[in-house]
């Protein structure tokens, strides 16, 4: 049984579609790289797998709960989904070490010293703990983003959602921030990504979505989509993102 | 034309100080509770639930169309007769104030929450906080911070404000010089006086704020 399963999802803003009828299912384990040009929905989608967005048709299941159903526990369901944004969205009032620890205590109910220690050793593991005390401010669009991946990962999550997590860093920082997720991805977290960054997709992803105008046009294992572009669509997407 | 006589002001200085504490403290009580009660009817305003957003809508809105010299009358006078019991003036014109600065604070602080982007309510909800939680220590801290400079502007004219309370009886520090001048035929000494003492209290805090909203935006 798939961990994440959307079936027939269709969803509008006000009078334009920007979803329709998009199905997707990801096993444990699995890498799913979602990619296609700006404004064809794959933030939309992935914000609708745990209802940060709400969906009009169709519904999408995790780990047995249907996440667009009323009476879901939204709250509880996602704090088994990590989730990552392009723009990091780190707390700016507070220091790395408590917005790694927030969740923990609120949610988790862990006390200050329990996430301390854990949040300590997630910053490690992102190669930030010298810079636990820090604030968002002082830190950069590399480091902020590695911050939010341990912020993610303190929830002990089951999957993690990456929203266009490099597009906004410096070319420079782009590859630290793929290291934290290829490490992630070795160690077996099911993952779907948003990403323009085909090096990072041919390399540690298991299957790839190709989205335009709201559809998921194609949704094929990684190897076979960059040896067969399966459409001329794909194709010229590829030729683009490949030239840089 | 008789002199300015500056002695009178110097030896009715104790009388005065009480009635500047009668400001400061309906002041300060005021914008306490109105400030609690603006973060509640923001929230309410903001909220998905429909009836606690007509709600905070309707008491804002209309809390805003009329006069605070009618609110304050209304308060002194309906009140005791709508309750039964008689409301003291004080404690009249402290529940008038708030009520109406309620209104005021309400939208600075709906400003405030709005200011801040929605992507760090969804980065604080994708961890599992609830919106409550969410909104308690992510995006109100981050609100009140920007919003401060606002919130005491409108503290500054609300000591201001305070001074219509004369009209329901009470002795505050405008009304004391008023008594004060009327008795002792010296209404030029002493109006001036309270000009120069409403001027400096309220254009040091004015320079405060300035400087506060600088650093705010340096943030």
């Amino acid at each position: 049984m798939p961990l994440i399963e959307l079936e027939g999802v269709c969803k509008s803003f006000g009078r334009t579609q920007v979803l329709k009828d998009c199905s997707l299912s990801v096993s444990v384990g699995e890498v799913v790289v979602i990619c296609g040009p700006s404004g064809s929905g794959k933030s939309t989608l992935i914000k609708c797998i745990n209802g940060l967005e709400p969906i009009e048709r169709g519904s999408i299941v995790f780990d047995g709960t249907r996440v667009d159903a009323k009476s879901t526990n939204l709250p509880a369901l996602r704090s088994k989904i990590g989730m990552l944004f392009q723009s990091f969205e780190l707390y700016p009032h507070m220091t790395l070490l408590r917005n790694v620890g927030l969740a923990q205590m609120k949610v988790l109910g862990r006390s200050r010293a329990e996430a301390d220690e854990r949040s300590r050793a997630l910053l490690q593991r992102v190669g930030l703990l010298e810079h636990a005390e820090k604030y968002p401010g002082q830190l950069s669009g590399g480091q902020q983003q590695r911050g939010a991946i341990a912020r993610a990962l303190a929830m002990d999550p089951v999957a993690m959602l990456f929203d266009e997590p490099t597009s906004a860093l410096d070319p420079e920082m782009i590859q630290e921030v793929l290291d934290v997720m290829t490490g992630l991805a070795r160690q077996g977290m099911t993952m779907i990504v948003v990403t323009h960054e085909m090096g990072f997709a041919r390399a540690v992803a298991d299957r790839i979505a190709f989205m335009d105008a709201g559809v998921i046009l194609h949704d094929m294992p990684i190897g076979d989509f960059f040896e067969h572009p399966p459409s001329e669509r794909a194709q010229t997407f590829l030729s683009k993102v490949l030239k840089r | 034309m008789t002199s300015f006589d500056v002695h009178i002001i110097v030896r009715s200085l104790p009388f005065l100080w009480k009635g500047m504490q009668l400001s400061i403290a309906l002041a300060v009580y005021s914008a306490v509770v109105g400030i609690s009660m603006g973060v509640v009817l923001a929230i309410m305003r903001l909220s998905s639930i429909r009836p606690l957003a007509w709600l905070s809508y309707v008491y804002v809105n209309l809390l805003r169309s009329v006069p605070l010299l009618l609110i304050l009358l209304w308060f002194y006078l309906l009140v005791p007769l709508l309750t039964g019991h008689p409301v003291g003036a004080f404690s009249s014109a402290l529940i008038a104030f708030a009520m109406f600065e309620a209104a005021y604070y309400a939208e600075i602080i709906r400003a405030g929450i709005e200011s801040i982007p929605a992507r760090q309510s969804q980065a604080a909800l994708s961890t599992g906080l609830t919106r409550w939680q969410a909104m308690r220590h992510v995006v109100l801290p981050q609100a009140f911070a920007n919003m401060t400079p606002s919130l005491l502007a409108q503290g500054i004219l609300l000591f201001m404000d305070t001074s219509l309370v004369v009209v329901v009886g009470l002795r505050d520090f405008m009304a004391t010089a008023s008594i004060i001048a009327t008795q002792q035929a010296r209404v030029v000494e002493l109006y001036t006086f309270v000009a120069l003492v409403y001027f400096v209290i309220c254009f040091a805090a004015s320079r405060a704020v300035g400087l506060l909203r600088r650093r705010v935006s340096a943030a």
